[in-house]
């Protein structure tokens, strides 16, 4: 009989009980005996000299302890934010990595980098006393956008960085290029957008210092996706602690999509604080302060040129991507534009030769990292939508251009000309479940009627294929990573048979508490209920390296596979011992242990209980105990794929786009949860269509200010702007390198929703000649762009 | 938000003497503008004079043929209310589709008109119902109200208590919403009095005001045709980053045609 918390089932998420009655822990949550609040006195400028800074009257306000900047933290000799990544220039030589202090020491970068730092009582007076902080600034003209950054003459973000220019990267073949481009009997050209979004996690960032003068030892509490890296990072390259003395908790975390991989300085401060002050120091952002902070996502500037035969066959791809940095580099950011993008630039295609350029630029606003997705958006974006173009201009179908173009199932695995190999993916397929899914030879007619209520419908497709899990750390360093990307779990039983799983990967809404312990309740015919999942703490679990890009499953999942296979093998010898049978001649079966041919069996607990109370213990020959740790590093990295397929109408008179249906066909190889997995996919499209219908983070262009800094003007996308998703997928593409099969499915909604969208828009707008735009698809672009195709109405 | 002392009078008597005591007092309605604006500390008022259990600013009820809604009267409950919902069928809608649940259950309408909110939905509904505004000193013609962006023809400690809508023959509201914040970019309010038309418009400029060569159109000609020739000049129009005053313009004529076609 199938286990009903096992692999494959539907068990509803178990950690939902305690969010939905709001008994969860975060961060902000905790609070110790003597505890103080931080408040920052943040930069109201974009770019200015700090010239002078007096906290004395912030220091006479009621309930201040302390009022610290950056040069207290120089005086401690506290460090930089390192960079995980360096990446190097075509030239050879690496990237521009400028300083990046916790607290500005001379010159501030963006408007919200930190100036000071007030610690009090309670945290209305350290706000009242961070108002009293007099800072004298110089203002200096600002450099706000990539392409303004990089103008001859623009101010220079960092001194001794030429043109603002970190890195001047390729990829590809050059020359394989510019030979398949003179043969072209077509060239499809874009000019693309990838706007910048506010990640908007739904907890903002929140960081808890302590330091316990007995033991020396200091403890952060904070909202991250990785606390390991966190307490590495932090510890060696900011604060110079051994590990041994710091500790990182990331307890309950609200949401993170990317924004919370990264080391912030406000963990910094307030553990250097808390020790400076003697007692426990908490930060907690208010949502402003998450909008000025947290490090944004995308920020790409592109001209791509996709060359073809006569029959519509893709010859060469040409990319030239911009990619703002921010003011300085946040921890994975030099990675985003260039290792998780422009290797995805095949997609799902077999061109032959590729050519990518990215220029990273220093500007001065908040710095760009990862968000849900992180590279791997831009470019599904920047390709679909050229795939787009291609068909409408060769008027070849766009659904048969692709199909003629897919990488085939048989050519798996696959080597891209931009340096990945697929392992496996049926490209075809998927599209040939989508078509009749969305009833693609029905749109004519659906496109009548919408025309006869006066609306436009177009249809568009996103065929996607995305690298995750994470990631081979000898790849990963032989291409700039300054970190191991492998994952790490220990399965311990406990002598009555219940399990605690210690994981180093790290749930902040994924459900790893469900989906792991199914994993073990299927190995080992444990009840999910004796599965207790352990994350988040770095002195309980083995040295993790966290979640994200859609990793945890792949690689935090493979690690626990890799331990229960050591306590399985234990477990059979102890068997083979308590049944007096010969270790070969144990199986398992549906979790139990038995001597094959007869009906002796023992269940994990029975073995547990020996293991612990060894009685009639195999002693000469193994250790008492059942726990056992792995790490686990990918052979690969995954391909999750699939074919996204999006429906508008919009409404000529006011410019709205109404999404009327999506449907998204994915291969995530192996599904252990489908309704977490289905609820993954509806989380990431909804972000997806955010992305290509409502968000877009507006810095003014003079001055630098961030424009929409609130939900007044930074629109997320609600659950009444979205259809009902038609959700499908398929199994028989399982990974070929982990043990599970699986590929991952965090990101891929994300990925894949935003091209789907765009091209439905563009294509519901193609009767007016319009060939494409920029997003979000707001109301007043897309009436202004159905206007500049309308003479009549143009000259009205 | 700044500390201050917090007062709640259960007369507008006493609200009136309170607001006359102190250096910087503030009244506070349903506090959805007022309340955000203290957490981000940009007002510093010394006392907050909460107007939420004062029996006289409560309520709807029929009045001359037409309707009088107390000023404390929250959005939910005019949108909820069967006697607005029977009188002024357009007013009940207007109140249901301001903001977002949360706001509706906390907004009211005298805190909405008193901001002044440039794309607040209530103005067009005070200027096109020629609305009464009464205070607790005398009754001001909704069509002199709003004087300004975020300016209205009150003195200084004057109180809103209630105020009075006529009845029209026919009504409706037609808004074309922010979608990040809501707010009205165009609301445009269409009523018939007898052979008198009024359209009062939101959101598009810095105060609400009536599209006169769209009312004289359509007092010719009742349709959302007889509109085609009739247009609101982009000049002065609000422009921001979710609409450029063209934009503005346009969907002023885009949302009356709507108004006439919902008026039936």
């Amino acid at each position: 009989m199938a286990n009903p918390n096992g692999i494959g089932a539907s068990v509803r998420r178990r950690e939902d009980a305690r969010f939905l009655t709001g008994r969860g822990t975060y961060t902000d949550d905790i609070n110790r005996p003597g505890q103080t609040h931080a408040v920052f006195v943040r930069s109201p400028y974009a770019h200015a000299r700090i010239t002078g800074i007096d906290a004395a009257e912030a220091m006479q306000a009621p309930g201040v302890i302390a009022v610290l900047t950056g040069a207290d933290m120089e005086a401690d000799k506290v460090g930089s934010l390192p960079c995980g990544w360096q990446i190097h220039s075509k030239d050879g030589s690496p990237m521009k990595e400028p300083p990046h202090f916790p607290i500005a020491r001379d010159r501030t970068r963006y408007v919200g980098d930190a100036i000071a730092v007030v610690i009090a009582e309670t945290r209305e007076q350290a706000k009242d006393a961070a108002e009293l902080v007099m800072v004298d600034y110089e203002e200096l003209p600002a450099a706000v956008t990539s392409l303004k950054a990089l103008e001859g003459g623009a101010p220079l973000v960092h001194d001794d960085v030429g043109g603002n220019v970190c890195f001047d990267w390729h990829l590809g073949d050059a020359a394989a290029v510019d030979a398949a481009f003179a043969q072209a009997a077509h060239v499809a050209k874009l000019d693309l957008v990838n706007q910048r979004l506010v990640p908007n996690a739904m907890e903002p960032r929140a960081a808890l210092g302590e330091y316990d003068r007995a033991t020396g030892e200091h403890t952060l509490t904070t909202t991250s996706q990785n606390p390991h890296v966190i307490r590495l990072l932090m510890g060696a390259f900011v604060l110079g602690i051994p590990e041994h003395k710091l500790r990182v908790v990331a307890p309950d975390v609200g949401g993170g999509f990317g924004s919370k991989i990264f080391h912030y300085g406000e963990e910094a401060v307030v553990t250097w604080a808390a020790k400076k002050v003697g007692r426990p120091v908490k930060w907690t952002a208010e949502r402003s302060e998450s909008f000025l902070t947290d490090a944004h996502g995308r920020d790409h500037v592109s001209h791509a040129e996709l060359a073809m035969d006569r029959d519509g066959n893709f010859l060469a791809l040409r990319v030239s991507t911009i990619a703002n940095m921010g003011a300085y580099l946040s921890t994975f950011a030099p990675s985003i534009p260039t290792y998780l993008y422009a290797t995805l630039l095949a997609g799902q295609y077999k061109t032959p030769a590729i050519y990518a350029e990215v220029k990273a630029v220093f500007t001065n606003t908040v710095p760009v990292d990862a968000y849900r997705g992180a590279g791997r958006p831009e470019a599904c974006y920047l390709i679909e939508r050229l795939v787009e173009v291609a068909a409408a201009e060769t008027g070849i179908d766009k659904a048969e251009l692709r199909r003629r173009n897919f990488v085939p199932a048989s050519a798996m695995p696959y080597q891209t000309p931009v340096a990945l190999q697929y392992d496996t993916g049926d490209f075809a397929k998927n599209l040939d479940i989508a078509l009749p899914l969305v009833d693609y030879d029905g749109f004519a007619a659906r496109r009548g009627e919408s025309a006869r209520r006066g609306k436009l419908r177009g249809i568009g497709f996103a065929t996607y294929i995305e690298a995750c899990g994470i990631a081979p750390s000898n790849v990963a360093g032989a291409l700039g990573a300054r970190a191991g990307l492998y994952e790490s779990a220990e399965v311990r039983f406990h002598p009555t048979g219940s399990v605690t799983v210690f994981t180093g990967s790290h749930s902040h809404g994924q459900g790893h508490e469900t989906t792991f312990a199914q994993l073990v309740s299927e190995r080992f015919g444990v009840p999910i209920e004796n599965v207790e999942i352990v994350h988040g703490d770095t002195s309980k679990i083995p040295f993790g390296m966290g979640t994200y890009g859609s990793r945890s499953l792949a690689v935090g999942g493979s690690a626990i596979v890799k331990a229960m296979d050591k306590v399985e093998r234990k477990a059979k010898k102890i068997a083979a011992h308590m049944l007096e049978a010969a270790e070969a001649d144990i199986e398992v079966k549906d979790g139990r242990f038995v001597v094959a041919g007869t009906d002796k069996a023992l269940t994990i607990g029975d073995i547990a209980l020996q293991a612990y109370v060894p009685h009639n213990f195999p002693l000469d020959e193994l250790e008492p105990g059942l726990d056992e740790q792995a790490f686990y590093d990918p052979k690969n990295f995954t391909y999750p794929n699939g074919c996204h397929v999006c429906e508008v109408e919009i409404d000529p008179d006011t410019g709205v786009v109404q999404v009327v249906s999506f449907a998204a066909v994915d291969d995530f190889g192996r599904v252990i949860n489908p309704l977490i997995v289905e609820g993954q996919v509806h989380g990431g499209l909804v972000q997806g269509i955010g992305q290509a219908l409502y968000e877009n983070c507006v810095y003014d262009e003079d001055s630098g200010q961030l424009i929409t800094g609130s939900y007044m003007d930074y629109c997320m996308p609600r659950a009444d702007d979205v259809p009902s998703f038609t959700v499908r997928y398929h199994e028989d593409q399982p990974c070929t390198h982990n043990p599970l099969g699986v590929k991952g499915c965090g990101e891929a909604g994300t990925i894949g929703a935003s091209a789907a969208v765009m091209n439905a828009v563009v294509h519901a707008l193609s009767e007016y000649g319009v060939t494409h735009l920029d997003m979000p698809a707001t109301p007043e672009r897309v009436w202004q762009a159905i206007r500049r195709h309308t003479p009549a109405q143009a000259a009205e | 938000m700044y500390a201050f002392t917090y007062h709640r009078p259960k007369s507008v008597a006493d609200a009136v003497a309170l607001l006359g005591q102190f250096e910087d007092p503030k009244l506070l309605g349903g506090g959805q503008t007022l309340l955000p604006t203290l957490k981000q500390r940009l007002a510093r008022p010394s006392d907050l004079i909460d107007l939420g259990q004062i029996p006289e600013l409560q309520g709807i009820r029929e009045e001359a043929g037409g309707l009088t809604v107390g000023a404390f009267t929250r959005h939910a409950e005019v949108a909820h209310s069967e006697t607005v919902r029977r009188v002024i069928p357009a007013l009940a809608s207007l109140a249901e589709g301001i903001g977002d649940r949360q706001v509706r259950n906390m907004g009211t309408l005298g805190g909405s008109i008193c901001n002044a909110d440039p794309s607040a939905d209530y103005p067009a509904a005070i200027v096109a119902l020629k609305a009464t505004v009464r205070t607790d000193r005398r009754e001001i013609a909704g069509d002199d109200f709003f004087t300004g962006m975020f300016e209205t023809a009150l003195e200084p400690g004057e109180i809103v208590t209630a105020v009075h809508f006529q009845k029209p023959d026919k009504a409706a509201y037609a808004k074309f919403r922010n979608p990040a914040s809501r707010y009205a970019i165009v609301g445009v309010f269409v009523a018939v009095f007898g052979s008198e038309v009024r359209v009062a418009v939101t959101g598009a400029g810095p105060s609400v005001f009536r599209a006169d060569d769209m009312e004289a159109a359509l007092a010719q000609d009742f349709r959302a045709d007889a509109l085609n020739g009739a247009s609101v000049s982009a000049a002065g129009l609000n422009a921001d980053i979710h609409a450029s005053a063209d934009y503005r313009a346009h969907l002023v004529r885009v949302m009356a045609r709507r108004a006439v076609e919902a008026c039936g």
